[in-house]
């Protein structure tokens, strides 16, 4: 980045135990306000229990997260929504009984300023033309495509100041994946901070500033996207392959 | 009496029995969708509500001022009873949830007996609840109660519609049942949901307490069982967890059980609860998740 910003989110020493497993084993990662950064790695090298972590569905058992300055590490989920960080989650967990409409209005839930939250939901629609057509719909009835781009709007109305995305490319058509990270992309240019988890690093990289690169819980390696494009060593981590 | 008039008559009991039904089933599903708890005690929170009104009415307080003071103090009884037993136990495996459920009911209705005995007590109906309506020149008869029971069911349930499709805290309900991990990321109060869900649920059985006791015409300590039991039933048929499915499985059950007595001979008929019983396991046989789940298989 030209001009260096304050770092938003701040993860230290992260460490998080699943019973006798230890998933995570003390990660370290910076975000910067207005940067995209990726977490990439094989399956089960803690990518997504990071997220999950710093969204307060995981108790850390070591380690901080700071948010903005503030600890947040174990505190309720609903709170750190209200502080500004929302989740569109691996495997979208919509509420597929509940319509698109409601389904965003419940994305909105922890806000009060209500016209804020109209003029949200129509940049929704700029963004995912598709969701104004299934208000009505309910959500367990659209196609996997359309299912993640509500999954990424349900995120966006808690107007967010940090994104976490977990796989919003995982069970997506192709050409809707290319739909939906131009919608990233564009999100990128307004500004969004976001760390995205990501299992199609091409994709990843070209999307992110900066990446890091998990395996069996702990950061192998860290850089910048255009440099660890290149590297040798990500497709030795993605392997799983010894260094 | 014609046959017309005799099916007709028939039709009124099943909606009213099945009326009850639903007000005690959509209750226990309230609960068992942000839970995934039997709530055992939903039945002594039904009496919690008849007994509230036998006993204020007792004292010379007017019957619908009774009313609204039972149906409180049985939403009060449910946000205690989660508070107290429920809470503690949230993350729990479910046996031991389902054991605490049991244990509350055994201890609620001991204290009742305690306090009570267990000998039945007069509920006082106003005479205007108590007087027959005729129709056909007598082939149709209704009590005021009866007719009491399904229009307060109907406008209860259609604000229980409403609030679980309209409000934030209602739709929340609604999301946390089906995905509870989801529900936290998308910030909803979970804690605050559940205490919500019980008081709305502990409400509505306690509105469902005291039409069963001024139908029966009697209150007692264990008056819940019977139709707990009944509504979990209907409960299972709808789709447990769903509370459309719910509404519908107490309107199946009050039809099915008054249908069996009226158009059934006797020898038969006498078998009602093994013949209802009998029709739920095939029916969980066929349909697991109960009519609106299909496919869904129902873990208690």
């Amino acid at each position: 980045m030209a001009t260096p910003s304050p770092v938003l989110l701040s993860v230290e020493n992260l460490e998080v135990n699943f019973g006798a497993v230890r998933a995570l084993k003390g990660i370290s990662l910076d975000v910067h306000a207005g940067e995209v950064v990726a977490l990439v790695g094989a399956n089960g090298a803690g990518k997504s229990t990071t997220l999950r972590t710093i969204s307060g569905l995981s108790r850390p058992r070591g380690g901080k997260i700071i948010f903005d300055g503030k600890p947040i590490g174990g505190i309720a989920p609903s709170r750190i929504v209200s502080l500004g960080i929302a989740q569109s989650p691996e495997g979208r967990r919509l509420f597929g009984g509940l319509t698109v409409a409601d389904n965003l209005r419940l994305g909105a839930c922890t806000r009060t300023d209500k016209e804020a939250v109209v003029r949200d939901s129509e940049r929704m629609f700029m963004l995912f033309p598709i969701l104004k057509q299934r208000l009505k719909q309910l959500a367990g009835t659209l196609s996997g495509g359309e299912q993640q781009q509500l999954a990424l709007a349900r995120a966006l109305m808690a107007a967010p100041r940090l994104l976490l995305l977990d796989e919003p490319s995982l069970g997506v058509a192709p050409l809707l994946v290319r739909h939906i990270f131009s919608a990233l992309a564009e999100l990128k240019r307004q500004g969004m901070t976001m760390l995205l988890v990501e299992q199609n690093i091409t994709l990843a990289l070209d999307l992110a500033d900066r990446a890091y690169v998990l395996r069996t819980g702990q950061v192998a390696l860290s850089g910048r996207s255009a440099e660890l494009r290149d590297s040798e060593r990500v497709a030795q981590a993605y392997l799983g392959a010894a260094t | 009496m014609t046959q017309l008039d005799y099916i007709l008559q028939q039709i009124v009991n099943a909606v009213s029995l099945g009326s009850l039904y639903a007000l005690v089933a959509v209750g226990l599903s309230i609960v068992f969708g942000v839970l995934k708890l039997t709530n055992f005690a939903h039945g002594d929170v039904m009496m919690v509500g008849a007994f509230g009104v036998a006993l204020l009415v007792g004292i010379g307080v007017p019957f619908p001022v009774a009313v609204i003071c039972g149906i409180a103090a049985a939403a009060v009884a449910g946000f205690l009873i989660e508070r107290i037993a429920y809470r503690p136990i949230r993350d729990a495996p479910d046996v031991a949830r389902l054991l605490t459920s049991l244990a509350v009911t055994y201890i609620i209705e001991n204290v009742g007996i305690l306090v009570f005995t267990s000998s039945p007590r007069n509920f006082p109906l106003p005479d205007i609840l108590n007087t027959s309506w005729e129709m056909s020149n007598g082939a149709i008869t209704f009590t005021s109660i009866n007719l009491l029971t399904i229009a307060l069911t109907f406008v209860s349930l259609l604000l229980l519609g409403w609030f679980i499709t309209r409000t934030t805290t209602g739709l929340g309900m609604r999301a946390a049942a089906e995905d509870m991990s989801a529900a936290h990321l998308v910030g909803l109060n979970v804690n605050r949901l559940i205490i919500v869900a019980f008081i709305v649920a502990s409400a509505y059985a306690g509105l469902a307490g005291i039409l069963w006791a001024a139908q029966a015409g009697v209150v007692q300590p264990q008056m819940g069982f019977t139709p707990l039991l009944k509504a979990f039933v209907a409960a299972i048929i709808g789709g447990f967890g769903s509370i459309a499915g719910a509404l519908v499985g107490g309107y199946i059950l009050g039809a099915l059980e008054i249908f069996i007595v009226a158009f059934l001979p006797s020898s038969v008929s006498s078998y009602r609860d093994a013949i209802v019983f009998a029709v739920l396991i095939a029916f969980l046989l066929v349909r697991p998740g109960g009519l609106l789940q299909p496919n869904r298989e129902i873990k208690l």
